[in-house]
Order: C-alpha cells, then sequence, then structure tokens
C-alpha cells in the first residue's frame, strides 16, 4: 500500500469516523490545534487505523502523534 | 407561600418521548389518549422475557447536535441534550450568546442508570475483542453526570452544576433540588431535568429478573395499565424532559412566559427494602404532606395529581393507600389521580421531570391527561384515577410523585403562575 492510498483512508476515516471537515485535512495538520481533534479523539483515530490497516500500534508509540503526517508515517513503518 | 424575594418559577419546557420529538407532540398524543408503547426495535428480544418498551422513533440527534459531538454522547444525554435545547429555545435563554448571567445559571439532571447502552456496548467489546478495545470515550459516556457536564459546556451555564441518582425519583429531585439552589440565591437560572435509555439486553433482561417489567408481550400498548386490576409491571421506556426554572423577580423583569411557581417540594425515604414501598405507604405519605407544608397548602386545595403510578401491583396500591393517608379520605377521594405513564411508559430517571411537565400543563391548558387502559377496577386503588379520556378542569394546584429503588419518595407542588 502506498502513501496516498494511507493518507486516503486516513482522511476516510477522519471524516466518517470522527465527523472531521475533509478541507482541513492534509498531512501538516496538527490534531490538536488545527483539527480540533482532543487526546482521546487521537486514541479514537488510532483503533480505527488498527482496524482498518490490522497493524498494532502500541500506547507508548501513540503518545508521540501530533499530526496527520506523523499518524499516516506510523501506519506506513507498521506496514512494513 | 415563600417569602416575595426567593421565588422560582418555570419558564421554559422541553421534552422528546415515545409519543414525540417536542412537548407539544407529546401533550397532544397524551390528552388523545395515545400510547407510545410498541415493540422493541433496538435490539433483538429474543433472549429477555419483555419484548415491548416506549422507544424514542425516529429523532436524529444530529438534528440538535453536529455529528462529531453527538458520537460521543450515550444516547441518555443526546436526549436530555435535545430536551435541554427545547427548553432554553421556549424560555428565550442563550447563555452562549450573553454571557453576563452564565455564572448564575446552573445545571441539575436526574438519571438513573447513567450511560447502561454504553456500557452495554463498551462491554460486549471488552468481552470480544480484550480490554484493550474498549473506546476511549467510555468512560465519559457512562458516567451519570455527563449529561450536567455536557449541558454546562454547550449551553455556558457556569454556575452550580450536578447530578442527582435516586432511581426514578432522580428527575423529582433535580428540579427540587435546582429550585432550592434558585431560593437560596446560589443561582437565578436553573436547568433541570433528566433522561433515561436503557433499552438494551441488560437493562431489559435487569429489569426482568428484578421482576419490575410487564411481560404483556401479546398486547404492548395495553401493557402499562396503572390502578388496573390485571396490571402487570411497568413499561421501560427511553426519553429525555427539561424545565428552566427561573427567579420569579428576574423572570417577570423580562418579561418571560411562566407556565407555574414551583411551591412546594417534599423527599422522604423509605428506610424499608430497596425495591418494595413500605406497606400502607407511610413514606410516600410523608412526602406529599412535606411538599404540602412547603407550599403552605391544605390537602383540598391540589386539584390535580400526577401519580408515579407504575402499573406494579406493589406501587399502585400503596401509592393510592399514601395519597389517602397524606390527604384524608374526603380530599383524597375528590382529587382526579391520573397515571400519565399508561401512555409514555416509564421514563425512570426521566419520569420527574416529563410529568412536572403535565402537571405545570394541565393548569395552563384545563385538561387532564387520563390514564388509559384502565377496565377492570382494583378493590384496593379506589380514587378518581381519570379513566380512559382527558377532562376538563380548573386547575391551581397540581402534584407529581416520583418514587424510587431504593426507597426514595420525592413530591413536586406546581402553583398558578399569576399567584
Amino acid at each position: 500500500m502506498d502513501r496516498s492510498q494511507v493518507q486516503s483512508k486516513m482522511q476516510d476515516l477522519l471524516v466518517d469516523e470522527l465527523g472531521l471537515d475533509a478541507s482541513k485535512i492534509n498531512d501538516s495538520a496538527t490534531f490538536e490545534e488545527d483539527l480540533e481533534v482532543d487526546s482521546l479523539g487521537v486514541v479514537e483515530l488510532l483503533m480505527a487505523l488498527e482496524d482498518e490497516f490490522g497493524v498494532r500500534i502500541p500506547d507508548e508509540e501513540a503518545e508521540n502523534i501530533t499530526s496527520v503526517g506523523e499518524a499516516v508515517n506510523l501506519v506506513i513503518a507498521k506496514l512494513g | 407561600m415563600r417569602p416575595e424575594d426567593r421565588r422560582v418559577v418555570v419558564t421554559g419546557i422541553g421534552a422528546i418521548t415515545p409519543l414525540g420529538h417536542t412537548v407539544r407532540e407529546t401533550w397532544e398524543a397524551l390528552l388523545a389518549g395515545r400510547s407510545g408503547i410498541g415493540p422493541i426495535t433496538q435490539f433483538d428480544p429474543v433472549n429477555v422475557a419483555t419484548s415491548f418498551a416506549g422507544e424514542v422513533r425516529g429523532w436524529d440527534p444530529e438534528s440538535v447536535i453536529i455529528k462529531r459531538e453527538a458520537r460521543r454522547l450515550d444516547r441518555s444525554a443526546q436526549l436530555f441534550i435535545g430536551a435541554a435545547q427545547q427548553a432554553l429555545d421556549d424560555a428565550g435563554l442563550d447563555f452562549v450568546e450573553d454571557e453576563s448571567d452564565s455564572d448564575r445559571a446552573g445545571v441539575i439532571v436526574g438519571s438513573g442508570l447513567g450511560g447502561m447502552l454504553s456500557f452495554d456496548t463498551q462491554l460486549k467489546v471488552m468481552i470480544s475483542r480484550g480490554a484493550r478495545r474498549i473506546s476511549p470515550l467510555a468512560v465519559t459516556m457512562i458516567i451519570p453526570n455527563e449529561a450536567a457536564g455536557v449541558a454546562s459546556i454547550r449551553f455556558n451555564m457556569r454556575g452550580p452544576v450536578t447530578c442527582v441518582v435516586t432511581a426514578c425519583a432522580a428527575s423529582a429531585n433535580a428540579i427540587g433540588d435546582a429550585a432550592e439552589i434558585i431560593r437560596r440565591g446560589a443561582a437565578d437560572v436553573m436547568l433541570a431535568g433528566g433522561a433515561e435509555a436503557t433499552i438494551c439486553e441488560f437493562g431489559i433482561g435487569a429489569f426482568n429478573r428484578s421482576r419490575a417489567l410487564s411481560t404483556r408481550n401479546d398486547d404492548p400498548r395495553r401493557a402499562s395499565r396503572p390502578f388496573d386490576l390485571n396490571r402487570d409491571g411497568f413499561v421501560m421506556s427511553e426519553g429525555g424532559a427539561c424545565v428552566i426554572l427561573e427567579d420569579r423577580k428576574r423572570a417577570l423583569a423580562r418579561g418571560a412566559r411562566v407556565y407555574g411557581e414551583v411551591v412546594g417540594y417534599g423527599m422522604t425515604s423509605d428506610a424499608y427494602h430497596v425495591t418494595l414501598p413500605r406497606p400502607g405507604g407511610s413514606g410516600a405519605a410523608k412526602s406529599m404532606k412535606a411538599a404540602l407544608e412547603d407550599a403552605g397548602l391544605n390537602p383540598g386545595q391540589l386539584d390535580y395529581i400526577n401519580a408515579h403510578g407504575t402499573s406494579t401491583k406493589a406501587n399502585d396500591v400503596t401509592e393510592t393507600m399514601a395519597i389517602k393517608h397524606a390527604l384524608g379520605e374526603n380530599a383524597a377521594r375528590s382529587v382526579p389521580v391520573s397515571s400519565t405513564k399508561s401512555m409514555t411508559g416509564h421514563l425512570m430517571g426521566g419520569a420527574g421531570a416529563i410529568e412536572s411537565i403535565f402537571c405545570l400543563l394541565a393548569m395552563v391548558s384545563g385538561v387532564l391527561p387520563p390514564t388509559i387502559n384502565y377496565e377492570t377496577p382494583d378493590p384496593d386503588c379506589d380514587l378518581d384515577y381519570v379513566p380512559n379520556e382527558a377532562r376538563e378542569a380548573r386547575v391551581e394546584y397540581s402534584m407529581t410523585n416520583s418514587f424510587g429503588f431504593g426507597g426514595h419518595n420525592v413530591s413536586l407542588i406546581f402553583g398558578p403562575a399569576d399567584a
């Protein structure tokens, strides 16, 4: 799966699961400030990513995720 | 009568019930004697003894709450917020728009079981997929005070905000306690009410096992039959109901529409048994007497009682005895007593609030809602239950009773707007 496919899935999850505005979502968008997603929302997103991509994201790695791009990179790294 | 300086009036009402998505729809159905009870659609009730309930059908939470917020709320909190928005709009109050009185505005929400649907869902997730799959929102969706906190945030009400958890008496307590907060000067406006949403396998199954629910599965609309000889238990419903309480001087100064005044609040405990009422109903009678005393009224001045009237064997006969005990035989026999649970079913944590609204509307409109499904009189229930058809009547003072598992007894008395 290439980066654009992961980005596209990520966008779908943010819109469908968290109810975000698609126009605000890009790699550099930060969850807390740009997208107004709180820490609980980030945990929800990571759980949805685990289900969507069949990967496991340990809590200690999840804590470092602050932007959409970082989340995409993490998923790609996990997919190996 | 209360001293002139701190009297409490109702200036807004809101409700979402099995009979309608607004107070108006609910009230019209009530006066038409319609039942809001039907087969359960929210889950497959194949494994539980009762297959019907009072569901709120076709209500879209996103009509009130944006999707990204709605999905974070348990259904009980969604229903409360929906009803609360109606009540605030009805009162013409908006503390987001005008923050000047936000610190003087508070919230009390009554709840029986908190976020039971979320608990049911998340427990199943944990059992099937492990504790790591529990939603990060589970805690906030299950705590019974979720609706109170979210209402405070959404409506920018920053004064006293709390939650009462006294089972089926909860939202009557919420209104009584909120009125007391205004009376003592700690707030000028209170959003007070309750909500419940427990129509899931665990909720129905658990109440079945406590032997409280009707199992008249072949005839759901006729299952809630308070005071009828053939009653066999209460009918679980869901919904939210809310009133705006306001310092009377403030309400009059801004020219608010006033539905009525909270004139009496009584609260006692049976100290007897967690589910059964104390035989003879002395606890409930003392609650009614306390409310009458608080209001400074004689029993004969009550023009209408909205009974707790659950349609359980024990409640209806005990409440009848309690009314006689509290009012005396003569006043008890002359006052109309109806149970609107015959139509709404039992909103549990929302019951006290919706039934308070019915008392206020009976006063405003001069019509008493009936007790439907009243067919075979029970010799032990021998009051005027306003059987089957709404009745015109002049109502100056009305009382509602709410009793809860645990032994809680609560009575509220409402008086006229222009006293």
